[in-house]
């Protein structure tokens, strides 16, 4: 997704005709925008407002479930108070799944970037492959993969290596689920920023008697930190988002912040509280992406 | 010792591969499943009774008709929208274009249980109702951003030389977009809508807060998670994933082939 240098212009635009002219092509271009991003105005823009006003609500004396328009930033100190395990909980297993992601995804990314030839192009099929089969599906099918009675638990138990003497309804298996959901929007970002590697740069590295490892280190892995960056942001912000994993895999005492959220909109019909989650979790991943863009700029984003 | 050494990476490749199909494959596997009691986890017997019948589930082939509706409406919409988007951003210059890109950018960066539940602050706010159009409204949304990456990916990876062959021939530029520029980005904007469709069709976050009452086919799988999943959803999950599969493999092999057809062309001229 992002490159290491920002395009200003693309060759389309190069010929700046007469001031009018152009006038009449940026209007053409304002058309084409406008309905999907009035689409995204109204149900992306507005909806984050909605929830923010939301967030500040009170309710009703008498009436469960009903809410007025408040100033309530208390809302904001219950909620965390309530919740903060929660938050912890869903930064520390989005940590984790994310640095495992990367470990596992970067060999693949660097394999189809650089060696895997005419095979590339099914490859990249493969790994958006997952997918076409369904979520829900695949989260619950790891129930089968590392059930107590099944080999991977039988093994590691053998060793004496797991903590609480299983996989499944534990922390662990949470991570493994997040780990492995959101692997491919960690291979793609890295694969295109290893794409854009001129591989004679490697080859030059090598001529310079740098030891194959060390070209890797002080060649290949700095260039491709933009795809670090993007990966790990697309990884981590979904991961930390998740309450799939937390419930078809992990214990009740494993419940992340869209856990939280997802109760109090639709069971505890408390919406101030949630609202005020939703927006937090935000508010949060907003700082992180405006750091990013601060870097980077906004071209290489889409 | 060598070769291991010298293909260590290719085997790692290979390995993460088939890390990303094994629950696929146990999915697959557990539709052929007649289990033991109501939880489809362990194998029990092979049967093909689900396969067989794979409506004959209360509910399951409802929903999964559902939201098969759902995701051809908002990915024919999301398409539309965000090709034009993708135009406007390799075609055009104009003012607005960070806030466009951010514009962009932001729902693909922001949770589902944020967008989900956002939507549905605002609908409660304005008594809109939930259900089928609240939840094709919420798929087009977050749709679109995704197909704006993947058609503009296209549109800058299109040889320049071909649009300017066109002029060169004194096509006017209605013609040149027409017979040129349209039909070699047709197949980025087929698999930028297949994507669209995927996600649609796969969604659970935004739909479950979205969908009131209503039940489409991953809400069905995440209510039965519980009483235990039929094996007729494996059988249709699996049909639906080699289906998608074969398909895929085909657009890839059909671009390929034109791909390398125009390259020879351009070459010669």
């Amino acid at each position: 997704m992002p490159a290491i240098v920002p395009t200003t212009t693309t060759k389309a635009d190069a010929p700046a005709a007469s001031a009018g002219s152009s006038q009449r092509r940026s209007r053409t271009a304002y058309l084409l925008l406008l309905p999907g991003l009035g689409w995204l105005g109204v149900f992306f823009v507005i909806p984050i407002a909605t929830l923010f006003f939301t967030s500040l609500q009170a309710p009703v004396e008498g009436r469960s479930g009903v809410y007025q328009a408040a100033f309530q930033i208390s809302n904001y100190a219950q909620a965390l108070g309530d919740y903060w395990p929660q938050f912890v909980r869903s930064f520390i297993y989005a940590g984790i799944a994310t640095i495992l992601a990367l470990i596992i995804a970067y060999p693949l990314a660097y394999f189809i970037a650089f060696k895997a030839g005419r095979w590339r192009a099914i490859m990249l099929v493969l790994v958006v492959a997952p997918f076409f089969a369904s979520f829900l599906l695949r989260t619950y099918a790891w129930r089968t993969i590392l059930s107590d009675e099944g080999a991977i638990t039988t093994a590691l138990n053998a060793l004496h290596l797991l903590p609480e003497d299983r996989i499944l309804n534990t922390s662990i298996a949470v991570v493994l689920g997040l780990t492995y959901n959101f692997l491919p929007f960690m291979i793609l970002p890295l694969y295109a920023s290893l794409e854009k590697i001129d591989p004679r740069l490697i080859e030059a590295s090598g001529d310079l008697y740098a030891r194959p490892f060390t070209g890797f280190r002080k060649v290949v892995f700095p260039l491709s930190l933009p795809g670090v960056v993007a990966g790990t942001l697309l990884t981590f912000i979904p991961a930390a988002g998740d309450f799939i994993n937390a419930r078809l895999l992990g214990a009740p005492g494993d419940s992340m912040v869209g856990t939280a959220i997802q109760v109090n909109f639709l069971q505890f019909r408390d919406y101030p509280i949630a609202s005020a989650l939703s927006f937090i979790l935000m508010a949060f991943i907003l700082v992180v992406v405006f750091t990013y863009i601060r870097r980077a700029g906004t071209e290489d984003l889409v | 010792m060598r070769w291991l050494r010298r293909n260590i990476i290719g085997i790692i490749a290979v390995l993460v591969l088939v890390y990303l199909f094994v629950p696929i494959a146990v999915v697959a596997v557990l539709s052929f499943n007649q289990p033991e009691g109501k939880y489809n986890i362990t194998f029990n017997e092979f049967s093909l009774s689900a396969w067989a019948n794979m409506c004959g589930v209360p509910g399951v082939c409802e929903s999964f008709a559902l939201s098969i509706q759902i995701g051809l409406l908002a990915t024919v919409i999301a398409t539309i929208f965000g090709t034009m988007i993708a135009f406007a951003l390799v075609r055009y210059r104009f003012r607005g274009r960070d806030t466009t890109n951010l514009l962009i950018f932001l729902p693909m960066a922001t949770p589902e249980v944020v967008l989900g539940s956002s939507l549905l602050a605002l609908f409660l706010n304005i008594t809109f109702p939930l259900g089928f159009w609240a939840v094709t409204i919420a798929h087009i949304m977050f749709i679109i951003s995704f197909i704006v990456v993947a058609v503009k990916a296209r549109l800058q990876g299109m040889d320049p030389r071909l649009e300017e062959a066109s002029r060169d021939l004194y096509a006017s530029p209605r013609a040149t977009f027409r017979y040129v520029t349209f039909p070699l980005v047709l197949p980025g904007i087929l698999g930028a809508a297949l994507l669209g469709f995927a996600l649609s069709f796969d969604d659970f976050i935004i739909t479950f807060f979205n969908a009131g009452t209503m039940v489409t086919f991953p809400v069905y799988i995440w209510g039965a998670a519980q009483r235990g999943i039929p094996v007729q959803v494996y059988a249709l999950a699996t049909l639906v994933f080699f289906l998608s599969l074969v398909l895929v493999l085909v657009v890839q092999g059909v671009n390929a082939r034109r791909r390398r057809r125009l390259e020879a062309a351009v070459a010669a001229s």
